[in-house]
């Protein structure tokens, strides 16, 4: 019944409703309420990355609403985006809202070089940020009792809450908008009878004004979207827009066709009013935007210094949630079930962000305790006690969903102690997932940066038409690298500019590529280095920041990943951003996109996409795992051919994403606009075909039951979109499969399935797995985002207590010549295969791999026929003597053979100076065939121990390193000496030296005390004669010495 | 020789007033004992080129060079004997090859008219016999002869130099069992630039990776490190990734800071290199072969 076109209206009528019903626990500052909150530091950054995708100046609005648009029903609806009002006027914070329905407001946005520094984010910010700006959840607590007082009088009038500046943080400064929305949102339920869901003003469409009622949310946009509004009540309108109408899945076009909406209606010289104040407030405080944060952060080490347990107040100590008063159980298991189904059936628009939502209910930490005016409405999930109930019940029965997060956000569940309360059970569970998760969040970090190597086969003299275009293209390729290196040494200095840096010089590089017709050898560098870059997942952890070489020398470069997580961990605590961060390009991307869009060379666009077309298609084509093997997938330790494909699958993917953001990109750059393009040309982009089919790619993919790889790359590619991008056809196309994907999905493992639903999810309003946790987490960085709740209510909760939150583990840094000196030969080791791999074409590689293997296995089998085989019989000749002797103890007697096999082994080995290397692989090889040979005699003698008695048995997955071919040492031409010469005469500069020198006297001006004597101009002579005769001192340009024997 | 910048400083700061002569360098040397003559030359040679860049477009000025030429003959005339030339030169502290060359070029003017070529001048300077006035020839040969910075001869060592650490270069990497591909190899591969060496296995040379090594037989100063920064070093980074250079003749130690970025400074050939070997890693008979 859910799945018919009814039942989605249904389950957008259930989300909303859960949501409305839960706002007001939700409401009351739970430390976990973090969406709501801006995050300025990470935020900031992701939006003006997002925003930087567009042209300099363009908007992004357009994605952001069309994303919004879309998915509005679920998200707009969820509690996050209501309750802050003030965070969504910033326009910055609007991101972090976990609806994600936000509009993205240019004006309010942060210069370039603003973000920069706004991400910038140190600790000491946030002990120095004014302590007004540092509300606590408690001191939340505090004014929100305040608040309700003048919440009161002031009802839904935004003035009220504008005033307050502390209202934008303080989720009890909502109160008041709630109260007075409350009632309205009633009337705005009931649908006028006249219902036209493609009416603009009925139905603004961006998720700004959701059911929510509670809350009056600010959605400004700056620019008019619109001149005329007649029907636009802005008072009620901006605050609530019927949700439910538009939830339902927007399959129709007519959805489509109101998805350009953005901005509530508010009217014009309000929302200037209101940016000028906000902007005027931003001004005054330069370092807003990190106390802002800390300000949410009890978590961070000076916060929970300084707040102490002063500010706590008794309410909040009392409110525990308990078992005991839950109430309406029968209904709440009801909700619980058809929620849960709505979920396993994937009916929700993005399974992750109502998961974020079952775990924002976990943590709510306050009821609206008291407020009569709430109390009186049957309200389900209103209490904190009936919140968690439902929660814990969620998930309970959405287990196999939980168990896929990572290991901290499985532990901090587990040890939350409200599921410990409600559901032992659970907590045991969760306990036992724990040892099984291998997600991890923050993969290491790569410093090793590489150039495209040069290859004589593509780059010499031949593959270009002519000298010209050849040199040309020489300049070409180091100005690039050039202002790549400019770019990671300046570009997180306040102040640099990409296009004023670097802007005029590849201009200048372009004009040059075209009168030279290079492009297409351009572009090739180009992406190269993209990949080489951007490939490894977040392997922009730090972008730009050259490591500091003493560090990396004390540390090693692992300890330097480490590092930087801490860093990252201190620096922008719990970042919340909502399990929907909008699309952006993190670390060395940033470099790639700036460059394209300072370059604007209509040629080289063309070229990187027909290249990234290409090389998208084919990796499309790369084949994948046998049906067979992927069922195993959750096997975590399949064999290693399984684990090699996953790894293969997992770059393919990895890689194929990449190059789809940048198709995207540069696809849908010439559409980015800052405002809704005229009627016509939306019409006449419609009619244009993609410069990818979409539509064919993924039909063919889903015949062939490719999708696990095709789908997560399309989703980077329509990422990309423009305000036309939604009304395209093969969007719409996607959109459908993520239905069709779910429902056929019950073949599919079910981490593949998980990836697919989540990436989906995520560009829908909106992740991927052969897959294994960790790749998911690879592309799905938000689903971190769980951990960091539960963090923060954890640290919300404890820090009244003085606890700690954060667990760092202390890393000791070791003076470069201690005991690591072995690990880093080890490290040094792979860097040079590596490097040495790096500089030769990929098919030299693959036949190093094969002639080791073969070497290897070969080796392997010889000396299984010989050696081994005259080892084991000797063996089993003993072990039977012994055995018809006494009564030996089996285990004791198979390890002593063993050991004396082995030595007798190597003995044989030391022997054959060749075999030397083989020491190792050869008792391994003794180990094991000797357990067969004694498994073998044992049970021909029917013995019990026959099994599993060599427990000493050694697996090593020791790789095989492959010898490198070695090169005969230069053999250089033949060099005939005078026989007998011994090539220890003088060199030609030093008897040149000594001619001129002896010259210079002889010409003169000189002293008496100068001259020579006979015998040093003779022995002269004979050096020079030596010199001369011997070929090898000589070598060449011996004309060149003529010039002193005139 | 590594230097630090101070003591780079010391030496340039006692160049200054020197003339590119061997009694000069005498001076220098007993000056900076402790210092290798090769490199006090290479240090003076630089900052001479560096003065001569600076003055000589004003000894170039057609008046100019007419009243050196005037008060050469005028000279020459008076002491046919006395190098005349060469002590102009130092008088008005213009290199003295230089000198001889624009009196040379002069002589000329006259002799065979404006029409005499570039490639007559400079078989003459190299060979100063073939220079119609003997006179003139004597005083060119003491100008070329007794200068160290500038002049066919100066060229010729320094050409000389630089092959034999480039041979000496392949020689270590020989003796070291190291493979590479030289500048010849190189650019008939058509590379579009190339190094002296490029190792066909990368080393690390105190934990560095090494793709490729360019040998200096001269000191590394700020201004040519930069400018071979900018039109080798860094090109050769782009293609073949991080690599060595060897100013034979030293260079100064502040200059070494690229190190993690792939462009490491020595002054000689390294000790401390480690090569890709494979004793570290064992066989797994695990990939036995089955068919």
């Amino acid at each position: 019944i859910l799945r018919c076109k009814r039942g989605n209206r249904f389950v957008s009528f259930l989300l909303n409703f859960l949501r409305e019903q839960s706002s007001p626990a939700l409401a009351h500052g739970t430390p976990a309420k973090t969406p709501n909150r801006p995050r300025p530091a990470a935020q900031t950054g992701g939006l003006s990355e997002r925003r930087a995708c567009r042209s300099a100046g363009s908007a992004t609005t357009s994605r952001s609403s069309s994303r919004v648009q879309l998915f509005s029903p679920s998200s707009s609806v969820s509690p996050g985006a209501e309750s802050d009002a003030a965070g969504q006027l910033s326009g910055v914070s609007a991101f972090s809202s976990p609806s994600f329905s936000t509009t993205w407001n240019p004006a309010s946005r942060p210069s370039g070089s603003d973000r920069r520094h706004g991400q910038r984010v140190s600790l000491g910010d946030f002990m120095t940020s004014p302590p007004d700006m540092q509300p606590s959840p408690f001191q939340s607590q505090k004014s929100r009792k305040k608040n309700m007082a003048l919440g009161a009088q002031g009802r839904g009038g935004r003035g009220s809450q504008h005033s307050d500046e502390m209202g934008f943080w303080d989720t009890g400064s909502k109160k008041p908008g709630r109260g007075g929305g409350h009632s309205r949102s009633r009337e705005q339920l009931s649908p006028p009878s006249t219902l036209n869901f493609n009416n603009l003003e009925d139905f603004p469409p961006v998720g700004s004004s959701p059911i929510s009622i509670s809350k009056p949310s600010r959605r400004i946009n700056p620019t008019p979207v619109s001149a005329e509004r007649p029907r636009s009540k802005p008072k009620t309108c901006f605050t609530s827009t019927p949700f439910t109408k538009l939830s339902s899945p927007p399959m129709g076009a007519e959805v489509l066709d109101g998805s350009m909406r953005v901005g509530s209606p508010l009217s014009l010289q309000e929302e200037r009013e209101l940016l000028k104040r906000e902007k005027s407030k931003r001004a005054q405080q330069p370092a807003a935007s990190s106390p802002c944060l800390s300000s949410l952060e009890p978590c961070t080490p000076p916060k929970t210094g300084v707040l102490g347990g002063a500010k706590v107040t008794p309410e909040l100590q009392t409110l525990c949630p308990e078992r005991s008063k839950v109430t309406f159980t029968p209904e709440l298991d009801l909700l619980a079930e058809l929620y849960c189904a709505c979920i396993s059936e994937n009916l929700v628009p993005n399974i992750f962000l109502e998961l974020f939502f079952v775990m924002q209910l976990l943590t709510s930490m306050s009821p609206p305790s008291n407020d009569a005016e709430e109390q009186e409405s049957f309200s389900t999930t209103n209490s904190v006690h009936n919140c968690v109930y439902f929660a814990v019940t969620v998930l309970e029965n959405q287990f196999q969903l939980v168990a896929h997060l990572d290991k901290g956000a499985l532990r901090l569940l587990a040890e939350n102690e409200r599921v410990a309360s409600f559901s032992p059970a659970l907590r045991d569970l969760l306990i036992q997932a724990q040892g099984k998760s291998s997600a991890k969040l923050s993969p290491s970090v790569s410093t090793f940066i590489h150039s495209v190597p040069f290859q004589p086969d593509t780059d010499n003299r031949s593959n270009f038409g002519n000298d010209k275009a050849f040199h040309t293209f020489k300049k070409q390729r180091d100005v690039f690298y050039e202002a790549l290196r400019e770019w990671e040494d300046l570009h997180n200095e306040p102040g640099w500019n990409f296009d004023a840096s670097l802007g005029g010089r590849i201009r200048g590089m372009m004009n040059q590529l075209t009168s030279a017709g290079n492009h297409s050898h351009f572009a090739r560098l180009f992406l190269k280095q993209l990949v080489q870059m951007c490939k490894g997942p977040r392997m922009s952890g730090a972008p730009g920041e050259p490591p500091d070489a003493d560090l990396l020398e004390m540390l090693g470069a692992d300890g330097l990943g480490r590092l930087k997580r801490l860093e990252e961990r201190l620096i922008q605590p719990h970042g919340i951003v909502g399990p929907c961060p909008p699309p952006s390009f993190p670390g060395h991307q940033e470099f790639f996109r700036d460059f394209i869009q300072t370059a604007s060379c209509c040629q080289l666009n063309q070229h990187l996409q027909d290249s990234l077309c290409q090389q998208l298609l084919q990796l499309d084509e790369v084949s994948i795992l046998s049906p067979s093997a992927s069922i195993k997938e959750e096997d975590e330790d399949g064999d290693m051919e399984q684990q090699d494909e996953k790894q293969r699958f997992s770059s393919v993917l990895l890689l194929a994403r990449l190059l789809a953001k940048f198709l995207g990109f540069i696809s849908f750059l010439p559409y980015q606009t800052s405002e809704r393009p005229s009627r016509e040309i939306q019409e006449a982009s419609v009619a244009l075909v993609p410069v990818l089919d979409v539509c064919a790619v993924l039909d063919n993919s889903v015949r062939r039951r490719r999708t696990i790889l095709t789908v997560p790359w399309l989703v980077e590619f329509l990422s990309m979109l423009d305000f036309v991008g939604p009304l395209l056809l093969c969007y719409r196309t996607l959109f459908m499969c993520r239905r069709l994907q779910l429902r056929r999905c019950a073949d599919v493992c079910y981490l593949n399935k998980l990836l697919l639903v989540s990436v989906l999810g995520w560009l829908f309003h909106d992740c991927i797995p052969l897959v294994d946790q960790q790749l998911l987490y690879f592309c799905c960085p938000f689903l971190s985002e769980f951990r960091k709740l539960l963090a923060a209510f954890v640290s919300g909760s404890t820090a009244k207590s003085g606890g700690i939150i954060r667990k760092i583990t202390p890393t000791s840094a070791e003076l470069k010549d201690t005991p690591i000196a072995n690990r880093s030969q080890q490290k040094l080791q792979g860097e040079l295969e590596q490097a040495f791999f790096h500089n030769q074409p990929p098919s030299l590689r693959r036949t190093v791999e094969f002639v080791a293997e073969r070497v290897g296995s070969n080796s392997v089998k010889h000396m299984k026929a010989t050696l081994v085989s005259e080892l084991m019989d000797r063996g089993e000749k003993i072990l039977r003597d012994k055995l018809k002797s006494l009564n030996f103890n089996t285990s004791k007697l198979n390890e002593s053979i063993c050991a004396l096999l082995c030595d007798a082994g190597l003995e044989a080995l030391e022997r054959k100076p060749e075999l030397e290397k083989c020491f190792f692989c050869c008792a391994v090889l003794i180990r094991r065939e000797w357990k067969i040979r004694f498994d073998r005699v044992m049970k021909a003698l029917g013995s019990p121990d026959s099994v599993n008695v060599s427990g000493a048995e050694v697996d090593p997955i020791a790789q095989d390193r492959p010898v490198g071919p070695k090169k005969k040492p230069g053999s250089e031409r033949a060099m005939i000496c005078p026989p007998g010469c011994d090539h220890s005469a003088a060199l030609p500069s030093d008897v040149l030296i000594e001619m001129k020198e002896l010259l210079s006297i002889a010409v003169g001006p000189r002293t008496e005390a100068e001259l020579p004597a006979g015998s040093q101009i003779k022995a002269l002579l004979h050096r020079a004669r030596d010199t001369l005769a011997c070929r090898k001192v000589r070598r060449r340009r011996r004309r060149n010495c003529n010039v002193f024997f005139f | 020789m590594r230097l630090s910048r101070a003591e780079y400083k010391d030496i340039v700061r006692a160049t200054e007033q020197l003339r590119p002569t061997r009694q000069c360098m005498k001076i220098l040397k007993d000056r900076f004992p402790n210092h290798s003559q090769s490199t006090l030359l290479s240090i003076f040679s630089l900052e001479y080129q560096k003065r001569t860049k600076r003055t000589i477009s004003r000894h170039h000025a057609a008046d100019v060079v007419e009243s050196h030429y005037q008060r050469y003959l005028n000279e020459a005339k008076a002491r046919p004997a006395a190098p005349v030339l060469l002590e102009m030169a130092n008088e008005v502290d213009l290199s003295p090859a230089l000198m001889g060359r624009l009196i040379l070029d002069r002589f000329l003017q006259d002799v065979s008219g404006e029409m005499h070529s570039k490639a007559v001048l400079n078989s003459m300077l190299k060979e100063p016999s073939l220079i119609p006035d003997q006179v003139l020839a004597n005083n060119i040969y003491q100008c070329t002869i007794n200068d160290c910075c500038y002049g066919p001869l100066v060229d010729c060592i320094k050409h000389a130099i630089g092959q034999e650490h480039e041979v000496l270069l392949r020689d270590k990497l020989k003796e070291r069992n190291l493979s590479f591909l030289d500048e010849n190899k190189l650019r008939t591969m058509g590379y579009d630039k190339t190094p002296d060496i490029i190792l066909e296995v990368p080393i690390a040379v105190e934990g560095h990776i090494v793709h490729w090594i360019e040998s200096k037989a001269s000191f590394g100063d700020d201004y040519s490190h930069r400018t071979y920064l900018n039109e080798q070093f860094w090109s050769y980074w782009n293609r073949f990734g991080p690599g060595l250079v060897i100013y034979w003749y030293g260079f100064i130690g502040e200059l070494d800071c690229q190190r993690d970025r792939g462009i490491l400074l020595k002054d000689c050939f390294p000790t401390d290199i480690v090569t890709l070997c494979h004793t570290s890693h064992q066989q797994s008979p695990e990939k036995e072969d089955n068919d």
